[in-house]
């Protein structure tokens, strides 16, 4: 499912480039095409407005009046685009790095003092009905947790160490290295769609934003996370009932060397097309 | 509404000060070799963010490449020419830009918060569509992000059912979003 999400993302992604750079080529810019300007909105369409030669002369530009410029421009677009994801990437992680120290340093602290499983012991009843699979006790029950409660007071930086070493945690119950349990899709379905006490981050771009309410929608993103919570661990749930998504059989040994991984992926893969 | 506001900003701002110093506490209290501990769980905090690197530069760079092309754009444009000709009324229309909102937002964090910037800029933040816009903001999540770099840390590469899931799941909380968006701020 992956593959070939990322195979269509980077096929679309260039050859939409590709198509619209070459008809800005050979058709000219596309705020000067006839239906463009038939259809009369007042935005611009898409995209930046061709720099004209005064602004290119007043920024010591050379002015490319190429025919071929729109296409050239639209290549060089995507090249620093592939490049600046890569970078940011890297960036992100490096960052990421003192972060995570610091939670995980603490998390270690509170689990060795037993804050961690006496939180997870005052929520089993819950644990154990989103996660059947984990059992009671298990270091996974406390790092998820610690993750839920990052995340809905709207604490991104904590949420994400706590969310990673959950998935290690529960990676140890995992009799396949590669494929996902439904104990972690359940997790991830439920961190993806939080339930959101403080969204602190929303509340400070609103307020640089200059609004006169910033809290304002706080009442209403309570409601739209809870609905959008309860879907997702029903839907978790169904999915994983379905034949295309089940687990490879208990018995068979984990895909741990290479050439296993690959002839099980294969099959998997040709499970999806049917 | 505005005494509110302060004591839910002073409580966020406070939860994590209070959170390490409840935590330093009881360990002292239990009294646990706690600076050993902490250098114990920092080194692998240290570990995991260098292995999600490959993973990360994987998804970002192919989403990067994807809005750049500058579909998403052209898409709204297009979405705007087609509900103009078709005569819809002018609140749907601008309702639209919405779109890209929702579209970027499963794909990317910042480039989301950029388009719900530049449509507090268009409508204002206080009104219906920058009201609606921060609810779909909140109720959602960057869930390629978020899979690529959490499976990315245990190296698990099947991912089964969780992307389908957490894309239903998304997809619940943009129409909540807009719903109690319309059923709160709507008809000012």
């Amino acid at each position: 499912m992956l593959n070939r999400i990322w195979f269509w993302l980077l096929v679309i992604g260039v050859g939409y480039g590709l198509a619209k750079g070459t008809a800005q080529s050979v058709f000219g810019p596309a705020s000067e095409w006839g239906w463009v300007q038939a259809a009369g909105l007042d935005d611009p369409p898409a995209g930046d407005p061709p720099l004209d030669a005064e602004a290119l002369a007043a920024q010591q530009l050379p002015v490319n009046d190429s025919p071929l410029a729109p296409l050239q421009d639209a290549g060089k677009e995507l090249t620093e685009a592939a490049l600046e994801g890569a970078t940011v990437s890297v960036e992100i992680c490096l960052g990421l790095i003192g972060v995570m120290a610091l939670w995980l340093g603490m998390l270690a602290v509170a689990r060795d003092a037993g804050m961690v499983d006496g939180l997870a012991w005052l929520l089993r009843p819950v644990m154990r009905w989103l996660f059947p699979d984990v059992p009671d006790g298990h270091p996974a029950q406390g790092s998820i947790l610690m993750n839920m409660s990052a995340n809905m007071l709207g604490l991104d930086n904590a949420a994400t160490p706590f969310g990673l070493q959950a998935m290690r945690d529960l990676q140890t119950l995992n009799p396949h290295k590669e494929t996902a349990t439904n104990a972690m899709a359940t997790f991830l379905a439920i961190n993806t769609s939080s339930v959101t006490l403080i969204p602190s981050t929303i509340i400070a771009l609103r307020v640089t934003q200059g609004s006169e309410n910033p809290a304002s929608p706080l009442f209403g993103m309570l409601l739209a996370t809870i609905a959008s919570t309860i879907v997702a661990i029903f839907t978790v749930r169904f999915l994983s009932r379905l034949p295309q998504f089940a687990a490879p059989p208990a018995d068979e040994p984990a895909g741990d060397d290479s050439a296993e991984g690959d002839a099980s992926q294969a099959a998997s893969n040709e499970g999806e097309d049917a | 509404m505005e005494s509110f506001r302060e004591i839910s900003e002073t409580f966020s701002q406070w939860t994590i000060p209070a959170a390490l110093l409840l935590i330093v506490l009881v360990a002292a209290w239990r009294r646990r070799p706690m600076y050993e501990e902490f250098v114990t769980g920092a080194k692998e905090g240290f570990n995991v963010a260098v292995m999600i690197i490959p993973y990360l530069v994987a998804i970002l760079f192919v989403i990067k490449v994807f809005l750049a092309s500058g579909m998403f754009d052209d898409v709204k444009w297009g979405a705007r020419f087609v509900a103009r000709t078709a005569g819809v009324s002018e609140d749907f229309v601008e309702g639209l830009d919405l779109l890209p909102l929702a579209l970027t937002r499963p794909l990317t964090g910042s480039g989301a918060r950029g388009v719900l910037v530049q449509v507090y800029d268009e409508h204002g933040t206080d009104s219906f569509i920058g009201q609606t816009a921060t609810l779909m903001m909140g109720s959602t999540e960057t869930t390629f992000y978020i899979l690529s770099v959490y499976f990315g840390a245990v190296q698990i590469k099947r991912f089964r059912h969780t992307l389908p899931a957490c894309l239903i799941a998304d997809i619940c909380g943009l129409i909540a979003a807009v719903a109690i968006g319309c059923m709160l701020f709507g008809g000012s």
